[in-house]
Formats: structure tokens, C-alpha cells, sequence
């Protein structure tokens, strides 16, 4: 047994010396540190990497698929692990500062706020924002691949048809399934009417047999192949997928759709809330702005870079809907005590 | 060495900490409302016969484990038996072969299927190439079927192949001696001896396969939901602590209830090594 | 005794086996070289995925918190487990009995409930959920495996030898260390190769105790399979498949040797 323990012996002290020497090269003494908590695939490539050496910190970028996991998170990172900056969507921002989870920002240190279009600010989640910058906003609707679809899409009805049966993917997202069942059947996305919740749960289980699942951010790589004729897709996501695959197409249905804004917040308790707005601010100035708008596809709310785009992309309703459109599309709101009920609700379609 | 006990109390201590309290926490918090209070309503969610929704994924759990169990202990058997028989040499080659997928780490296992069974995956390329009609099983339960056969095989061979070379030989022979023919050796006589190992490779393959979330996650495409997905799901984006505790303490008191049933089917000398 | 042949069906038998085992894997690593992302089709030999697999410094850091992590877990496990080990087998019955089940849960129960009762224990306790958290979780469930191999070895110890070693003028500690510590340190270096073994592979419990800006590699590939078919992890796979086929055959080469030493081994890898 000796040659061999002395084997494994010399190959353990090598994996020792490996990880020793790799901590020292990797680690960073005394540099600040910023942890941001951000969706997955949702920043220009290297942007992190130019914050970092631009303000001499180091960033922990960690990221999360939706509101609702973003928000258990938090949760459970306490004290010193918390994060500093969070990219939350509008409703999960009302229901955060109504649970005093966001520290108020200082807009004078934001100086880069002024580059924002006022049509996004000082909206119905956040007056005056206080709390929240913009940063990215679009829509939800159906992607779909032109070859396997030869009917015009304009209604959630689609999603329904026992045509595509086990050829459609849904959204993995409580708000946006539940909400598009409500919408699907006439009824608000912030409804809190329970016969109302019921029914879109019906729908929602008898839809199930239809499709081939709930997915994530691995939508896009799914369309962009072909596996699926139809899914539910943000807006920015969509123009990913389309610029990759030009049979795939985007559709915001005619009942209406969810429009959402993510903002950019500084988290209660946060050691570092300075760098945090420093971090907000460099995401506002414009090359940086340009830099993931170009990358993530989603609708700016910078007015320069929105002047930046191309004539197609500005005059594309899907991307950059009329008013008439937005009329017709709601804003999810924080349901309050009945975010219980819409995820246990939830839950049981999944298992059903 | 009256006092060698001693040397065991920093682990007693630790074991408290990190073994037993975390453990009665849960069933704590199974029994807490959100307001703190005490309450049965988390089980009450889940033994509620008017809508048994909880009830049929542990059901539809228990039920996938157990194909894939079955599976897996149906193709395994004659492997084990089959490497069992080869000469010596040829035979730890083979074992070793065996044992180097075991090693791969286990997502990238399932990862692996994930890029063959897609609609658009490998296998139905391949299929299409020679006109046959495509594989759609990916998302549905038969994935997460294969799944489990693909990572849990090996875990089942083993331990059965390990019981059938230990073997006493002789016990054999002296069956073929007494007049029995191939199939009554083998039923009632390598078989019976075998099944130490039959149960060690049941009880590698059908735990693991109710409990996992990574399967189902990854080729089920969340629609087939396992038990593990729910409380995966209740701890990571729910918050609902309270009941997804009640939920791991069911699933904890099945699978400890099974292991112990299957236990006491265990020979007495089980070493660490058929085990693992 | 009678050699038994093998028939042609057992051999179909075998092959479809091992083909059923080792066909993902081979067009992982396959695909790992291959030019275009798609998994259909073949769009020449590169090797850019690995180049990006280097540069991915996420994996690189979660490959260092995996090591860095299976390996100290595995260190704090053997010294405490061995202890316990020791303890448990000098102690009386009922402590004996208490203590092993103790030890046994951990392995019996679910990995989702031990990551979960982790989780709520860390939260209880106040500690947060980082580098910390994730070495203590797997301290926890190193330790029994590791108890686990020094076990078998104490009972095969020969009582005699401590008390001779005392009688001879040792103290307990020299005892212990000359006499009783060498006898089982088969067991104990057993312990330590499956504890870091255990840790390595581990996900589930990670998954549930890692914090911000911690992760490990099993996690790190969980996020990526999330978001889609990534082929850098098939450069990864192909990767980790060369790196253990490596291993294992040189241990077993050698434990091969070994064994033709030593006349009492049943053979046969023993990993």
C-alpha cells in the first residue's frame, strides 16, 4: 500500500499547492468590494470587467431568473453577505420598499439620471424615484418560427390551440404565466378577485398537456434551434433570438400584455452604498448604456441611446410600442397578501 | 482506555450542532406558521384528500423512482452476472470501466443526455439521417427515467457484482453436484446468496432517485415535477419555509422508514465496501 | 472448476451496456471540438471552447472553491472523525449505538434534507451563507464517512497492542500514536480519499449553502445547463473524463501491484 499512498499523497499536496497558489494570484487585498445581484444574461459583455478596473474594486456579480428568487435570496443573505446593488422589476421594487429592503438614493450622486427619459421616471412603483433608477424596460409576448406557423399571431389564444400541442413552451414566472391566463381570459394581471385566480389556474392546467414545459433563460437557445414553434419571451430576449434565426418572428398579443421596467436599487444596509450609486451611475452614462443595449436587445429609457438605434428598431412597435399599445398593457403591481395565493396557485399547476 | 470515549465528545458536540439541531429545526418550522405560531396547516396542505395535488407528485416520485429502479435492477442483473463469470484478469478491467462513469460528476452526466435527447439533439439528428421518425422523450417522464437509469446503473452493478464474486464457489458447486441443472443453480442458489447486493444496489438507486431535483430539472423541462423540485422550489423562490420543511420531513421519514425496512433484509455481514 | 464460456450473447449484451454508458460521454467530448454550437451538426475542429472554459472565470473560481473546500473538509473530517472513531469504539453500548446512528444520518437521509436543515440551521445561527458556510456543510457529512473507514479498521485492531505498548513505558499519547494511529491509518487515509471524494462531487448540499460570489463547480455547471447547452462544459467533461481516467488507472496499476504482493486482497479495484 505504501507506493501508493505515497502516490496520492504527492498528487493531494499538488492539488494543495495548486489551490494555495491560485487563491494568492486570484485574490485581491483591501480592494472594495461590490456585490450586484442582477437577471441572468443581463449586462454588456465586459462591462463588469471595465467597472472593475475603472474604480480600482472588485464586483461580485452574482445573478437570478426571476423576481420571486431574487427576492428569496435576499432574504436568506443576511448581514455582511448581503448584496449592495439588485436590478429588481417593478412590482418586486414596490412590494421591497413597502418591506424596508432598498436604501434611498441620492439622485445628486447620480448625475447620469439626467439622461433618462422622463417618461420613465416617477412611476407608480416608485414616486419620485426615490428608491430606483432605470435601466432596462420591454414587454412580454409570443416568439414564434415562421416556418411552423402559418397564421397570423396576435392573441394568447394561440397558445391554447391543440394545433401546437407539445410544440409551445410557457414561462417559468408566476407573474407572467398567471398573468397571461388572466389576459388570456379577459381579466387583469393585478386581479386579486379570486374566482377570477381560479379560473386562470384552469386555464393554465388544462394549457399543460399542450406544452412541452415551463422554461427559463434557456428559451432563447430552444427557439434559436427549433425545438419549439411557439413560447412566451421577453421582448429584448426576442430580438436575440431573431438576429440569430431570421424564421423566428415576435408577437405582443392584441388582448394586451405586461409591460414592465427593471430598476437599479441599492439594498438596505449595504456597506458600500456609495460605490452602489457609482455603479448605477456608470451603468447610466451613455457608452455603458450603449454597451448593454446593444448586447441584451432590451428597450433603453436613455435618451441618447434610444436616438443611437437604428430607424427600424425605433419605429418597431413590438420594440417600441405606440401609446395605443401601452394603453392596452398593465404594469404588474405588488399583490400583497395575495402573492400567497398566485404562488400556491402556481405550484400546484406545475404539479399537476 | 476507560477514558478513550472522550476523544469521540468534539464530534458529539459538533454532531449536535450540525447534524441534530438543523434536524429538529425542520421539523420545527413544519410545524410553524408564517406567524410563528404553532400549526398543522403545512401538513394539513399536503394530506389534503379534497385536493390531493401534493400527495400524487410524492406518488408520481416514488413511482418514477421505482421504474427507474426496476429498470435499472433489470439490466444491471445480468451485467453483474456476466462480469461475475469472466476470468479474474479481464474482470477488474472491465469493474474498473464500469466504476469511470460513476466518477464523471453527475450533472455532467445528466448534462450529457440533456444534448442527445433534445428535439433537436443529437439522437434525433442521427435518427433523422436515416429516415427514421424522431425521439421526443425529452420533457417528459420517460427522460427523467433515463435519467436515472443512466446515472444510477453503475451503482446498482456494483454492489451486486462485488455480492456475486464473494461468493462462495463451493456452495455451488455442491448444488451441480447434487443434480441440479443451470437455471435451478442460479435461482436457488446464486440468486438467494446474491441479494445483500440486489438490495445494497435498490437502495443506491431508488433513494437518490425520489429525492433529486437535477434530473427532473434538467430534462423534464419543469413540467414533471418531483417531490424535490417542490421543496427546491418552496425554499428557493416561494419562501414558504414552513412548508417545504413539513414536505422534507414526509420525504425524510419515507426514506428512512424504507432503508430501515430494507435493512433488516441485509446479511449481517454487509461490509463498507458492498455499500459504497 | 468448471471454466464457464462466455457466449456471443453475453458479449452483444456487455457491448450495448457499455455503449449505453459511454455513448454521452464520448459525444460530449466529440462535440467539445466542434466548431459550431449546435448539437446537430458538425461544423469543423476547434478548440475555442476550451479556450473560453480557461478565460471563464467563473468556473475557474468555482474550481478553486471546490478544491479548496474538498480538500480542507476533508483534513478538519479525519482528524475530528478519526477521534470520534476511536471514542465511539472504546465507548459503552448505548453511547456506541447513539453515537453511530447519529453517524449514519447524514448519509441515510436525502441530500435535500441535509442541504435544507444546513440552510435553516446557518440562518438560525446568524452565519452567512459564503465560503463558510459551504466548509462547514461539508465538514459535516465528510465526517461520517470518514468514521465510516476508520471503524472496520479499529475492530480489526488486536486489543493486546495498546496495553502492551503501556507496559513497555509508554505513555497513552506515545501509545496512541506509535502504536494504534499506524494500525489504522489504512482506514484513516480511506476516510480522507472519500471525504474529499464526497466533496468534490457534491451538489446538493452546496447548492443550498453556498453564498454571494461562492460557488462550486457542480453548482457553477447547474447554472450553465440551466440557461441552455453550453459547450464549454463539454470542454470541461472532456476535461475531468481525462483527468480521473488518469487517475484511476494509475491507482489502479498500482493497487494491482500491490495486490500481487499481498496474498490476502480479493483483487480488483478497489475504487
Amino acid at each position: 500500500m505504501l507506493g501508493l499512498k505515497k502516490f496520492l499523497c504527492v498528487i493531494l499536496s499538488a492539488i494543495l499547492m495548486l489551490t494555495l497558489f491560485a487563491g494568492c494570484s486570484g485574490g485581491q487585498e483591501g480592494k472594495p468590494v461590490l456585490k450586484v445581484l442582477n437577471w441572468g444574461d443581463y449586462i454588456g459583455e465586459g462591462v463588469i470587467e471595465d467597472f472593475e478596473e475603472e474604480f480600482g474594486v472588485e464586483v461580485i456579480y452574482d445573478m437570478f431568473e426571476q423576481n420571486e428568487d431574487m427576492y428569496t435570496k435576499l432574504k436568506t443573505a443576511s448581514g455582511n453577505a448581503s448584496y449592495d446593488v439588485v436590478i429588481p422589476s417593478d412590482y418586486m421594487i414596490q412590494r421591497m420598499i413597502s418591506e424596508d429592503m432598498l436604501e434611498k438614493i441620492d439622485v445628486s450622486a447620480i448625475p447620469n439620471f439626467s439622461l433618462i427619459d422622463d417618461k420613465f421616471k416617477d412611476l407608480a412603483f416608485d414616486p419620485g424615484n426615490q428608491y430606483s433608477v432605470p435601466y432596462m424596460w420591454g414587454t412580454v409576448g409570443i416568439i414564434y418560427n415562421t416556418t411552423m406557423i402559418d397564421e397570423e399571431v396576435n392573441s394568447w389564444s394561440i397558445l391554447w390551440d391543440q394545433k401546437y400541442a407539445k410544440n409551445m413552451f410557457m414561462m417559468n414566472s408566476v407573474r407572467d404565466s398567471m398573468g397571461i391566463a388572466l389576459k388570456y381570459l379577459g381579466y387583469s394581471m393585478n386581479t386579486d378577485n379570486m374566482d377570477e385566480i381560479t379560473e386562470a389556474q384552469a386555464a393554465l392546467i388544462a394549457q399543460k398537456p399542450l406544452l412541452l414545459g415551463y422554461t427559463g433563460d434557456e428559451i432563447k437557445d430552444k427557439m434559436i434551434a427549433g425545438e419549439a414553434a411557439l413560447a412566451v419571451i421577453y421582448s429584448g430576449d426576442a430580438i436575440t433570438c431573431i438576429d440569430q434565426n431570421d424564421d423566428l418572428a415576435y408577437a405582443v398579443p392584441e388582448e394586451g400584455t405586461n409591460v414592465w421596467f427593471d430598476n437599479m436599487c441599492v439594498v438596505k444596509g449595504s456597506q458600500n452604498i456609495e460605490l452602489a450609486q457609482q455603479f448605477i451611475n456608470f451603468m447610466c452614462r451613455t457608452d455603458i448604456a450603449q454597451r448593454n443595449n446593444e448586447y441584451i436587445n432590451y428597450s433603453t429609457p436613455q435618451i441618447e441611446v434610444y436616438e443611437g438605434l437604428s430607424d427600424d428598431l425605433k419605429n418597431d412597435p413590438l420594440f417600441y410600442p405606440s401609446d395605443d399599445i401601452l394603453d392596452k398593457c398593465e404594469v404588474y403591481e405588488d399583490l400583497g397578501d395575495m402573492v400567497k395565493v398566485y404562488d400556491d396557485m402556481w405550484t400546484e399547476v406545475i404539479i399537476s | 482506555m476507560k477514558k478513550a470515549y472522550l476523544t469521540a465528545l468534539p464530534y458529539a458536540v459538533y454532531a449536535c450542532i450540525f447534524i441534530v439541531a438543523p434536524l429538529i429545526l425542520i421539523v420545527v418550522y413544519s410545524f410553524t406558521s408564517s406567524g410563528g405560531e404553532f400549526t398543522l396547516e403545512h401538513f394539513q396542505r399536503f394530506f389534503n384528500f379534497d385536493n390531493p395535488a401534493y400527495m400524487l407528485v410524492l406518488w408520481r416520485s416514488v413511482r418514477t423512482a421505482f421504474v427507474s429502479t426496476v429498470i435499472c435492477l433489470l439490466i444491471g442483473y445480468p451485467m453483474a452476472y456476466i462480469l461475475s463469470k469472466i476470468s479474474a484478469r479481464l474482470r477488474s478491467i472491465l469493474a474498473f470501466l464500469f466504476v469511470l462513469p460513476m466518477w464523471m460528476n453527475f450533472l455532467l452526466r445528466t448534462y450529457a443526455w440533456m444534448t442527445l435527447l433534445e428535439k433537436t439533439g443529437i439522437i434525433n439528428t442521427l435518427l433523422g439521417a436515416m429516415g427514421l421518425p424522431a425521439l421526443n422523450i425529452m420533457y417528459t417522464e420517460w427522460a427523467v427515467v433515463l435519467g436515472n437509469v443512466y446515472n444510477f446503473l453503475p451503482f446498482m452493478i456494483l454492489p451486486i457484482y462485488t455480492s456475486l464474486t464473494k461468493m462462495d464457489q463451493s456452495l455451488i458447486e455442491a448444488a451441480q453436484d447434487l443434480g441440479a441443472n443451470r437455471r435451478g443453480v442460479f435461482f436457488k442458489v446464486t440468486f438467494p446468496l446474491s441479494l445483500p447486493g440486489v438490495i445494497s444496489g435498490i437502495s443506491m438507486t431508488f433513494m437518490p432517485a425520489v429525492t433529486t431535483f437535477i434530473i427532473s430539472r434538467l430534462l423534464g423541462g419543469g413540467q414533471n415535477a418531483l417531490i424535490g423540485d417542490i421543496i427546491e422550489n418552496q425554499f428557493k423562490v416561494v419562501g414558504d419555509w414552513g412548508f417545504g420543511s413539513a414536505l422534507s420531513v414526509i420525504l425524510m421519514v419515507l426514506i428512512l422508514l424504507s432503508m430501515n425496512i430494507m435493512r433488516r433484509y441485509e446479511a449481517e455481514n454487509a461490509e463498507g465496501g458492498v455499500l459504497l | 472448476m468448471k471454466k464457464q464460456r462466455i457466449g456471443t450473447w453475453s458479449v452483444i449484451y456487455s457491448a450495448l451496456i457499455f455503449a449505453f454508458l459511454y455513448a454521452p460521454i464520448v459525444v460530449l467530448i466529440i462535440f467539445s471540438f466542434n466548431e459550431s454550437k449546435s448539437r446537430g451538426s458538425w461544423g469543423g475542429f476547434s478548440l475555442k471552447w476550451y479556450e473560453s472554459l480557461f478565460r471563464n472565470s467563473d468556473i475557474m473560481d468555482a474550481l478553486y472553491t471546490t478544491l479548496s473546500v474538498a480538500f480542507i473538509a476533508s483534513l478538519v473530517a479525519v482528524v475530528i472523525g478519526t477521534a470520534a472513531a476511536i471514542g465511539i469504539y472504546y465507548s459503552r453500548k448505548r453511547f456506541k449505538s447513539l453515537m453511530t446512528n447519529i453517524t449514519y444520518l447524514p448519509m441515510l437521509n436525502p441530500d435535500i434534507v441535509t442541504g435544507i436543515s444546513l440552510l435553516i440551521l446557518f440562518l438560525f445561527l446568524g452565519i452567512n451563507l459564503g465560503y463558510t458556510s459551504l466548509l462547514l456543510a461539508h465538514i459535516t457529512f465528510d465526517i461520517p464517512y470518514v468514521i465510516l473507514s476508520v471503524m472496520p479498521k479499529l475492530n480489526q485492531l488486536d486489543k493486546n497492542l495498546y496495553e502492551a505498548a503501556l507496559d513497555l513505558g509508554a505513555t497513552p499519547l506515545e501509545a496512541f500514536f506509535k502504536v494504534i494511529l499506524p494500525e489504522i491509518s489504512p482506514g484513516v487515509f480511506t476516510g480522507f480519499i472519500l471525504a474529499f471524494t464526497m466533496s468534490i462531487d457534491d451538489f446538493v448540499i452546496s447548492f443550498f449553502t453556498t453564498g454571494p460570489g461562492t460557488s462550486t463547480l457542480s453548482v457553477t455547471i447547474y447554472s450553465m445547463a440551466r440557461k441552455g447547452i453550453k459547450p464549454e462544459i463539454n470542454a470541461l467533461s472532456t476535461i475531468m473524463f481525462v483527468v480521473i481516467l488518469i487517475l484511476l488507472v494509475v491507482v489502479n496499476i498500482r493497487s494491482a501491484k500491490d495486490v500481487k504482493k499481498d496474498s490476502h486482497r480479493g483483487g480488483g479495484s478497489f475504487l
